[in-house]
């Protein structure tokens, strides 16, 4: 017995370098899947606050921009409104808001990542305001991700450039479905890949959600198809899509909540038993 | 020793704001970030406790890690450094470190240059394969880890040399 304490008190530098490096490996492994990484999340009080009285003083630089973007959402629904006549699905950008079961709510994007290989962006709306796992998020020109974890007054999205992220897309003027992916090769650029090589593939294409899950509506502009090549097993593409947002200069964005994702889950349920 | 204690919480808080707060925004050239953190553990007094050091070492990862959302990954190559200081030290600084009368400031710029060099590469290296976690980008990660290794010394260098006293 006194040899074991020996041994732990002559050891105890390496003994605590051990457990605290096999923690951090497994955090880091945790935060690798997807749904796991809760307890290390910049949604928390002291992270989220910090960067919440940081984001309000750089909102100030960034004002021109946003004005920019508004006057040019503007410019485009008034467009639609006395264009009204020839509205068809197919012109209007986010038309599932004319569906009852689709919601939108806005937030500020506090903290935007796009250099690491899981990127994350934190905003400032929380389970207080109603947000919950699994909501799309947007913005008024293409999707930015999905929430993976809430606090108060803070949540977490997992970006469409993280590793992680695999989200239903559908090329515009066919059904052909894929998953989109990033090749955290550049933050201006997403992959779509599986998508059947019968599909009318052509340079300049648009790209938007597939509406197979419940998560974004159909018709969500993402990007267009900048190359194209076949795969490896030569039966299915894999698009290089030109994203329509700017993932490096977000500022105010849209949470899409679904009334019906219950009602579609319960279906789905059973299926998969 | 109590004027060095508030320093040193001083140091840690400071570095881990600007780290968060302003580097970790550069992304130069997309992706070339400085991790100047690790100033606080390339610097930390050498006479003092290491149980202390490393854990304080986690700490600061940690911390990083909270802002940056990225699991482990900061903690994980802090701990390592912290824990294979001494060896490099003696192999940078040779019998000075031998005498635990190191101050770093009044090291040889070379000798300096190399204690830096080492203890960065190695910690961006860790921090870039566990974040990519793929070795089949090895590529990528040893990319990002020169390019941010080059950018994190260049800083470190002018750092301590902008914020040292003058040798009287």
């Amino acid at each position: 017995m006194q040899q074991i304490i020996n041994f732990v008190i002559r050891n105890k530098t390496f003994l605590l370098f051990l457990l605290l490096f096999v923690l951090s490996l497994a955090l880091t492994i945790q935060s690798h899947s997807y749904h796991k990484s809760k307890f290390i999340s910049s949604t928390n009080f002291l992270t989220g606050g910090i960067y919440n009285k940081a984001n309000s003083i750089k909102a100030y630089f960034n004002l021109k921009k946003e004005n920019e973007i508004l006057v040019e959402e503007n410019s485009r629904l008034k467009s639609l409104l006395y264009n009204y006549k020839i509205l068809d699905e197919n012109l209007t950008l986010i038309d599932s808001s004319f569906h009852e079961n689709f919601k939108f709510k806005t937030a500020t994007v506090i903290k935007n990542s796009y250099s690491h290989t899981k990127n994350y962006l934190t905003i400032d709306k929380g389970s207080n305001e109603g947000i919950k796992q699994d909501l799309g998020v947007i913005t008024s020109k293409g999707i930015v991700g999905i929430i993976d974890n809430t606090t108060k007054n803070y949540s977490r999205v997992i970006s469409i450039l993280n590793t992680k992220s695999r989200i239903n897309a559908q090329l515009k003027n066919s059904n052909h479905i894929g998953s989109l992916i990033w090749n955290t090769k550049s933050p201006e650029y997403v992959q779509l890949i599986d998508i059947s090589k019968f599909a009318p593939v052509k340079v300049g294409d648009t790209i938007i959600t597939g509406g197979q899950s419940s998560i974004f509506p159909k018709g969500i502009p993402i990007g267009t198809i900048a190359t194209f090549a076949i795969d490896v097993n030569g039966d299915m593409y894999t698009l290089n899509i030109k994203l329509f947002n700017d993932m490096t200069n977000i500022g105010h964005v849209f949470i899409i909540t679904n009334s019906d994702t219950d009602e579609i889950k319960s279906l789905e349920v059973p299926l998969d038993e | 020793m109590n004027n060095a204690v508030i320093n040193m919480t001083f140091r840690f808080i400071v570095l881990v704001l600007v780290q968060v707060l302003i580097l970790n925004n550069i992304n130069f050239l997309g992706y070339i970030n400085p991790y100047i953190y690790i100033l606080f553990i390339i610097l930390y007094p050498v006479k003092n406790s290491r149980t202390l050091f490393v854990f304080l070492s986690f700490l600061i990862g940690l911390s990083v890690d909270l802002f940056t959302d990225s699991g482990g990954v900061h903690a994980a190559a802090s701990v390592f450094i912290a824990y294979i200081r001494p060896p490099i030290l003696k192999f940078s600084f040779g019998t000075i470190y031998e005498n635990q009368t190191i101050k770093f400031a009044q090291t040889e710029p070379g000798k300096r240059l190399i204690y830096f060099s080492i203890l960065t590469v190695i910690h961006h290296f860790i921090i870039f394969s566990l974040e990519v976690f793929n070795m089949s980008d090895i590529i990528l990660i040893l990319q990002k880890t020169l390019f941010s290794s080059i950018f994190t010394i260049l800083l470190c260098l002018l750092i301590t040399v902008l914020f040292s006293k003058k040798p009287r």
